[in-house]
């Protein structure tokens, strides 16, 4: 076995890793804090994901078009695009709430969970429909931008693109704000008042309705922004695109401990780095046997595991600071 | 229990004695309708190939359908959406022998999704021909009713490897497939071929991953092959392609006839100019009798037409002929007769001669090895075809 090429590409493979991690942490973000205040799970928060996406899309070839691409500075180019699509995908989830689950809060668990999945539906093929008719394509391409392509080369076999950094950037930055909103302020208190327990919030004068608004206009906002970054790493967008990713920061949700905010971003970073590291070193390792494409199987295997041990998830449900 | 039987039987014998009056005053009146099915993906991430061969049918039928018109016939055109999924494709297929009046399927894109569709086909012998289905098995089965105007992987594949070795001179190379039936076979003859002509093969890997290429290029960059070949469809190929450029790798890239789509430049832009794809259907522009087949899909659908869409015409042409063949005997026309009729048929179409082998491989038919040319995807058809080859298809395996 060639120990060179492996531990050659060993710091690529993190790199890789970690972007993919942050991903799917600020994606799992959404999933965890609905779970959080009203204890079931957003299936609709995929398409949430790609509407983030779409918006920036939608931006960025607008902009080139008029010919701004190149004149406006990317750094803010990249800022408004990304605003915009928290924003939208914020406002979406909001009310998908007051449509969808809303009316159906008192109603047994499964029945939110089969309305998330029919809004789910319904969201793919109304973006499928708006892109068909305003652009007659399925899959929609970022426009590249240079400065974001451009490499620095650390040695022949790593290096680092501007793209994920960019990424990793702004991921770290959203989570660290969420973080300090929901602990370090009088709304974040509210909310982790209403994740605890409804009624007596309610009894404590905390607006629970506008809370869970809250909850998904932050969550919504957290995919959006993730669709945005997703979009400008990988650029090939179409709307069933979200479902994989979604499933699988759904699933990170889980591996953190569902219902818990700093789970969830480990639980993404702890995924991604496991496929990034499958992908890259599975048929490395098995001299071919097993390829790349076992990497999800080997990931899931370990989540598994890690659940047989820990079905709590990795830091369990913290009753105390869920939210 | 004895007169519930015989009850049924009653009503049986009754709803046939309203159904079978009417339908014989129908036969009395015309000779009734004869369709012409087509299955490809009309929506989804394949669509722009899966429209083409729709459109080249729909052609082919309304220019065409004259002779049969005047003989009494109604023709009529039914396309289905197989949305490249097997189950889907099963399941028009159901639909599509259900209707009796179906006498023909044009179709499909995918080979995975024509070989099982082609099963349910065959239980009532009705005639497929496709306009691209290039895996082997299609035509191997030996089945009276399959057939197909393009090429065959086994040969395509052959082709690209030859052309990797005898043109490019490449030393090495980096497989990778889609794992379906025709991305990971085709990888596969490449695969075989390559390593018979002394061509290292770093690796072989299947993905079903549609975005995020990252973990898999990593590797494929620490060992810098001389080409990488990614047997598959462009809305897999093109993202990987692009993803590969921008992480810095400079091997040549390669792919088979699911590379051969406008949309690949669409969604790679530059990364994928200069690269080299096998094909076994040429660009429109290069095919003998095209022009007019060019300016007429043009004029009415006010777009290119995708590759394809000239074999879809010819395959549609193959069909009406042989069912004219049938309508001048004068019998009542049956889906077997039609099967059998299409093997006899001899057809001067735009994409040459065509006629068919005892297993419905076409005689000879056409590889190309063309280069991209532009990252513009409306000058697609404008890619240099650098080789051309037309061989016969393996004899027939027992």
């Amino acid at each position: 076995m060639d120990f060179d090429l492996l531990i050659g590409i060993f710091p690529q493979v993190l790199l890789d890793g970690l972007t993919l991690g942050f991903m799917y942490a600020l994606i799992a973000l959404g999933y965890t804090m609905v779970y959080g205040v009203l204890e079931f799970i957003n299936f609709a928060h995929s398409e949430i994901f790609i509407i983030g996406a779409f918006v920036g899309v939608e931006i960025l070839l607008s902009f080139k078009s008029a010919g701004w691409l190149d004149v406006l500075p990317w750094v803010l180019v990249l800022f408004l695009v990304l605003v915009a699509g928290m924003a939208v995908s914020g406002a979406v989830a909001v009310v998908i709430e007051r449509t969808a689950y809303r009316p159906l809060r008192s109603a047994p668990r499964l029945i939110p969970l089969i309305s998330a999945i029919g809004v789910s539906f319904f969201l793919q093929d109304a973006i499928r429909l708006f892109e068909s008719l305003w652009r007659n394509s399925f899959n929609l391409v970022y426009p590249t931008m240079d400065v974001l392509n451009h490499r620095f080369e650390l040695t022949e076999t790593i290096d680092v693109s501007v793209k994920s950094l960019v990424v990793i950037v702004a991921a770290l930055m959203m989570l660290w704000s969420l973080h300090t909103l929901v602990n370090r302020t009088k709304v974040g208190k509210a909310i982790r008042a209403v994740a605890e327990d409804q009624a007596a919030a309610s009894l404590m004068g905390i607006n629970v309705n506008r809370i869970i608004s809250l909850t998904f206009l932050i969550g919504g906002a957290m995919g959006g922004g993730a669709g945005v970054l997703f979009g400008v790493q990988y650029s090939l967008i179409n709307p069933y695109t979200g479902f994989i990713p979604g499933l699988k920061a759904f699933t990170a949700a889980v591996l953190g401990g569902i219902g818990n905010i700093p789970g969830a971003m480990l639980g993404g970073l702890v995924l991604g780095l496991l496929e990034a590291f499958a992908a890259s070193y599975l048929s490395l390792l098995t001299g071919g046997a097993f390829g790349a494409e076992y990497k999800d199987i080997f990931a899931f295997s370990i989540l598994i595991l890690i659940l047989i041990f820990r079905p709590k998830g990795l830091l369990g449900e913290v009753v105390r600071e869920r939210a | 229990m004895r007169l519930a039987r015989l009850r049924l039987v009653i009503t049986v014998i009754a709803a046939l004695a309203l159904v079978l009056p009417v339908a014989s005053i129908a036969d009395a009146q015309s000779k009734g309708t004869i369709k012409i099915a087509s299955q490809s993906p009309l929506s989804g991430g394949q669509a722009v190939l899966g429209e083409g061969i729709k459109l080249g049918a729909q052609l082919a039928i309304e220019k065409q359908k004259g002779n049969l018109e005047k003989m009494g016939y109604k023709v009529d055109f039914v396309p289905f959406d197989d949305q490249a999924k097997p189950d889907v494709g099963v399941a028009n297929a159901k639909n599509i022998i259900a209707d009796k009046d179906i006498m023909v399927v044009i179709g499909h894109l995918n080979s995975g999704v024509a070989i099982p569709s082609s099963e349910v086909y065959k239980e009532v012998t009705l005639a497929m021909i496709s306009p691209a289905n290039t895996n082997p098995v299609v035509t191997d089965r030996n089945y009276v009713n399959v057939n197909r105007v393009c090429g065959r992987d086994d040969v395509q594949g052959v082709v690209g490897s030859e052309f990797a070795h005898g043109t490019m001179k490449v030393k090495s190379a980096y497989i990778v497939h889609d794992k379906t039936q025709y991305g990971q076979s085709i990888a596969e003859f490449f695969k075989a071929d390559a390593e018979k002509k002394g061509i290292k093969v770093l690796g072989f890997e299947g993905t079903e991953e549609k975005s995020n290429f990252d973990p898999l290029l990593t590797p494929i960059k620490a060992k810098n092959p001389d080409v990488i070949y990614f047997g598959g469809i462009y809305d897999q190929g093109a993202p990987f392609f692009k993803q590969a450029r921008e992480k810095g790798i400079k091997s040549k890239f390669m792919g088979p006839d699911g590379m051969d789509s406008s949309d690949l430049t669409k969604i790679a832009g530059k990364a994928v100019v200069g690269m080299n794809y096998t094909s076994a259907a040429g660009p429109a522009s290069a095919l003998p009798k095209a022009k007019a087949f060019v300016d007429d899909f043009k004029k009415k659908f006010s777009k290119n037409p995708e590759p394809y869409a000239a074999e879809a015409y010819d395959a549609t042409t193959m069909a009406i002929k042989a069912l004219e063949d049938l309508a001048k005997g004068g019998k009542k026309i049956t889906r077997e007769d039609v099967s059998a009729a299409i093997r006899k048929v001899k057809h001067s179409g735009i994409t040459g001669e065509i006629a068919f082998d005892s297993k419905g491989d076409r005689l000879k038919a056409q590889y190309f090895v063309l280069t991209v040319a532009s990252d513009n995807p409306e000058k697609w058809g404008d890619n240099k075809i650098v080789k051309q080859l037309t061989i016969a298809p393996p004899a027939v395996k027992k």
